[in-house]
């Protein structure tokens, strides 16, 4: 009997094989797991991106649900994502802050003229300090901060309809409670 | 003679060739920083850095931007006077293990360092127990070797 079923070895070693390599054709290396995720929000001080004289820092926005989405007008995929930015800050679900990682000021202002702007406030990164304490390696990337300042989720790269529906929204919800 | 004269004007090609490349390393390895002792350090220690953006180089090795801005981020801490580990700690408080070239033993990386013995030794184990069971098995359930075969017997086709 024990001999007989013996010939499943192999296959049985196969099945194996085929369900890691399966697993590891969908996992993507570039998705990098935030170690930040549950930590509080790295402190900063930034200008906005329109109003060079007026500073925000991360206490500023302590007591609210926010989202930061890290933007350059550099950035290709910014522009893919920007359609549906814009879409979902008119549901007025959440205050949206940008992060204008490494761009010049009149280069992100014009491109928010040129596109629409989705973001309560811009937040002007120049030198890219802020984006490498977020973690921030490639744009665009998206973090929810709770009220306490401590950072929720993060999407790398551009958010999806699917990211938004089924992974922002519960959680902005389950957040303000 | 023609031959020594072109001789001589290829050794002196060659030596100008090698002068001319040599100046061109020097311009292209003049180290950013004022002092080359703390530059050394910076490239030491980020080249046990995986580069976020194009994750098969280093941190020292990458040119993408943003490896470019972490050097001088190290670069930075070093000149403040802090700690190779202080430097680490600072990355993977960032971007996780997942930029150690070495990452630590823990839980979560255990799998990654154990794994290649584990599976080394099942196979050795695998190795012995086959050897075993056959060296117990009777010459008559093994074919001949080649050279045993007796000279006459005719070479045989498969059966089956």
């Amino acid at each position: 009997m024990k001999k007989r079923l013996n010939f499943l070895i192999p296959l049985i070693l196969l099945l194996v094989l085929v369900f890691f390599l399966g697993r590891g054709l969908g996992l993507d290396p570039h998705e990098v797991p935030s170690p930040l995720i549950g930590k509080p929000a790295p402190g900063f001080a930034l200008t906005q991106l329109d109003k060079p004289e007026q500073v925000i820092r991360r206490d500023d926005m302590l007591g609210k649900v926010w989202m930061l989405n890290v933007w350059a007008s550099w950035c290709v995929a910014c522009r893919e994502e920007h359609p549906l930015l814009v879409e979902f800050s008119r549901q007025k679900l959440l205050p949206i802050y940008g992060l204008n990682y490494k761009d010049e000021r009149a280069a992100g202002l014009q491109w928010l003229g040129n596109f629409g702007n989705p973001y309560d406030v811009s937040l002007f990164d120049h030198d890219g300090r802020v984006g490498i304490d977020f973690g921030v390696y490639g744009v665009p990337e998206t973090f929810i901060i709770d009220k306490q300042g401590v950072v929720r989720f993060k999407q790398i790269g551009p958010v999806t309809p699917e990211v938004i529906a089924d992974k922002i929204a519960p959680l902005v919800r389950q957040l303000n409670g | 003679m023609a031959n020594m004269r072109s001789m001589g004007k290829a050794l002196v090609l060659s030596v100008l060739l090698a002068i001319g490349v040599g100046a061109a390393r020097a311009g292209e390895a003049a180290p950013a920083a004022a002092d080359p002792a703390l530059e050394a350090r910076m490239l030491e220690i980020t080249a046990e850095l995986r580069c976020l953006v194009c994750q098969n180089q280093t941190i020292a090795d990458s040119h993408a931007d943003l490896a470019v801005d972490l050097r001088r981020q190290v670069r930075e801490m070093l000149q403040q006077g802090q700690t190779d580990q202080q430097v680490v700690d600072y990355m993977t408080a960032r971007y996780g293990d997942f930029v150690l070239y070495r990452p630590p033993f823990k839980a979560t990386t255990a799998l990654l360092w154990i794994g290649p013995g584990v599976m080394a030794v099942c196979g050795l184990l695998l190795l012995v127990l086959i050897l075993r069971r056959r060296s117990r098995l009777p010459d008559a359930r093994f074919e001949p070797d080649a050279e045993d075969a007796d000279a006459t017997e005719q070479p045989q086709a498969p059966t089956h």
